[in-house]
């Protein structure tokens, strides 16, 4: 995309029909770290990758619980983000109050996307600059949501977002349709192996990642570092072993794996966007 | 015609006694699961007690209508306590949430006689003791509610600590252990049931210690 004469205001269309302050929300999205969610009939998983600015700061929080039964994962503007979570939370409490019972997450995402739409039609407003992947469970079953800046959302039943997510994408695309089945490990494992994807190479560990799931009779909670260390060591999917049903070439480029604790087998699984 | 006055009300009183005891590294809060209105039983099975966080539980007594109302403002902004600071309201914290809650109704309040036990961040018992209004202190026992003139003078008599003027000198009350707060609990009502006619029917008890929380049920008379 590049600078045009359509593109200074939100409430400005451009001659093909366009709203480009919309679309350039759109592209902070893809700018953020990776964040991916998968939906089984049981349990939906959110994971993401932390990234830090440096050495000496800690990680973004990525993931947020919104209810027992709904969290959500964002990329993107993470402080757009924050202030989404805090009216999703709110919201569910005030339906809790009200209703005394849990508000259906299909009802939250679009009163989250109508929230959006507002600010793509105000001349004093900016489209939120962040991607949300909203999951949770209700009464009619899991439920995975994408919500973007434009206003729109969509039901998946896996998806991914952020820099290099169509890694991830590929790879949940020649899955997916395992996951409704998926017992709760196999569609943690896949997020893991999904998650890894957008890794292009580098080691996944617990420290940068954070993996959520919500469940059936599980209410929604981030996974700790020692659990879903314990899985990736399990999964061995540290980078040196490619997923089960994958023909990946042997790779002998460079690899840091000298020294790991957790070394895994010997051969090396290529990121699919490296062939 | 005669002079009409108006005489509706908005409040009731579904009648009913809390009683909440803090010993050394334990809680006991009970209260009695009668509700009734005038001189009528409502029910006999219907809960004052609710846990609010994972150390503080609430008894209360007075309308129940404004009670439970009470209870689900309360229960909502624990949940946005938690967001915000990513973990559960301490007792002391909860008893001036309830009490700040309470005084916001000042001028239309909410007729609810609450006692408030738990567990403090040092892992003592606690129990705080309010009015309709919110105005509360921290106590080692206290009562509410219809039975609460029968049973409070009691209580004074086995738990109160002697004056400190007193020569020689006294300990503080003997800390009584878990089991015997709870039998003194369970005597408590049974003489109160015996007086008062809006306590009886069946007592609720609940125990909130370091391990966690056990609830028991006492029959009693159900006249």
């Amino acid at each position: 995309m590049f600078r045009n004469q359509y593109d200074t205001d939100v409430t400005t269309w451009s001659p093909a029909g366009r709203l480009f302050q919309v679309e350039y929300a759109m592209e902070a999205v893809k700018q953020g770290s990776a964040a991916i969610g998968l939906r089984s009939k049981t349990h939906v998983v959110l994971a993401s990758v932390n990234k830090a600015n440096s050495e000496l700061s800690s990680h973004q929080k990525k993931i947020f619980k919104v209810d027992d039964h709904i969290g959500v994962a964002i990329a993107g503007l993470t402080a757009d983000g924050r202030v989404l979570s805090r009216y999703m939370r709110s919201e569910c409490i005030n339906y809790s109050y009200s209703y005394e019972s849990k508000l259906p997450v299909g009802r939250l995402v679009v009163q989250l996307a109508d929230k959006a739409q507002v600010c793509t039609q105000r001349s004093w407003k900016r489209p939120y600059g962040v991607g949300l992947l909203v999951g949770g469970l209700d009464e009619s079953g899991a439920h995975l949501y994408y919500n973007c800046p434009s206003g729109n959302y969509f039901e998946y039943q896996a998806f991914a977002m952020g820099s290099r997510s169509q890694a991830a994408k590929t790879y949940m695309e020649r899955k997916f349709e395992t996951f409704t089945e998926s017992s709760r490990e196999n569609l943690i494992k896949d997020a893991l192996f999904a998650l890894r994807e957008t890794l292009q190479g580098e080691k996944l560990t617990s420290s940068i990642c954070t993996v959520a799931v919500v469940g059936v009779d599980e209410s929604f909670h981030i996974l700790d570092k020692e659990t879903v260390q314990a899985l990736i060591n399990e999964f061995e999917i540290a980078g040196e072993e490619a997923p089960a049903n994958e023909a990946a070439p042997q790779d002998q480029g460079g690899d840091a794996q000298a020294g790991a604790a957790d070394q895994g087998p010997t051969d090396q699984g290529v990121a699919p966007m490296d062939i | 015609m005669p002079i009409q006055q108006a005489n509706w009300s908005p409040y009731d009183n579904n009648g009913g006694t809390c009683v909440a005891i803090a010993g050394a590294d334990y809680c006991v809060i009970a209260a009695d699961t009668r509700m009734s209105t005038g001189y009528n039983i409502l029910t006999r099975d219907y809960s004052k007690i609710i846990q609010l966080a994972d150390k503080s539980v609430m008894a209360s007594s007075g309308f129940q209508a404004d009670v439970r109302a009470l209870q689900k403002v309360l229960e909502a902004r624990h949940l946005v306590y938690q967001h915000q600071h990513n973990k559960q309201m301490s007792c002391p914290a909860m008893a001036q949430l309830l009490s700040n809650t309470l005084y916001y109704k000042r001028f239309f309040p909410y007729y609810s006689f609450n006692v408030l036990g738990g567990l403090d961040s040092e892992g003592k018992g606690c129990v705080f003791t309010y009015d309709a209004v919110g105005s509360y202190e921290r106590v080692g026992y206290s009562s509410q509610g219809s039975g609460s003139t029968l049973i409070m003078p009691f209580l004074d008599n086995q738990l109160k600590s002697p004056s400190p003027l007193l020569l020689p000198a006294k300990d503080a009350v003997t800390p009584l252990s878990e089991s015997e707060a709870a039998d003194l609990v369970k005597t408590c009502f049974a003489s109160a049931t015996e007086r008062d006619i809006y306590t009886g029917d069946k007592l609720e008890i609940l125990v909130l210690n370091a391990e966690g929380i056990r609830r028991e049920y006492m029959e009693l008379r159900k006249d």
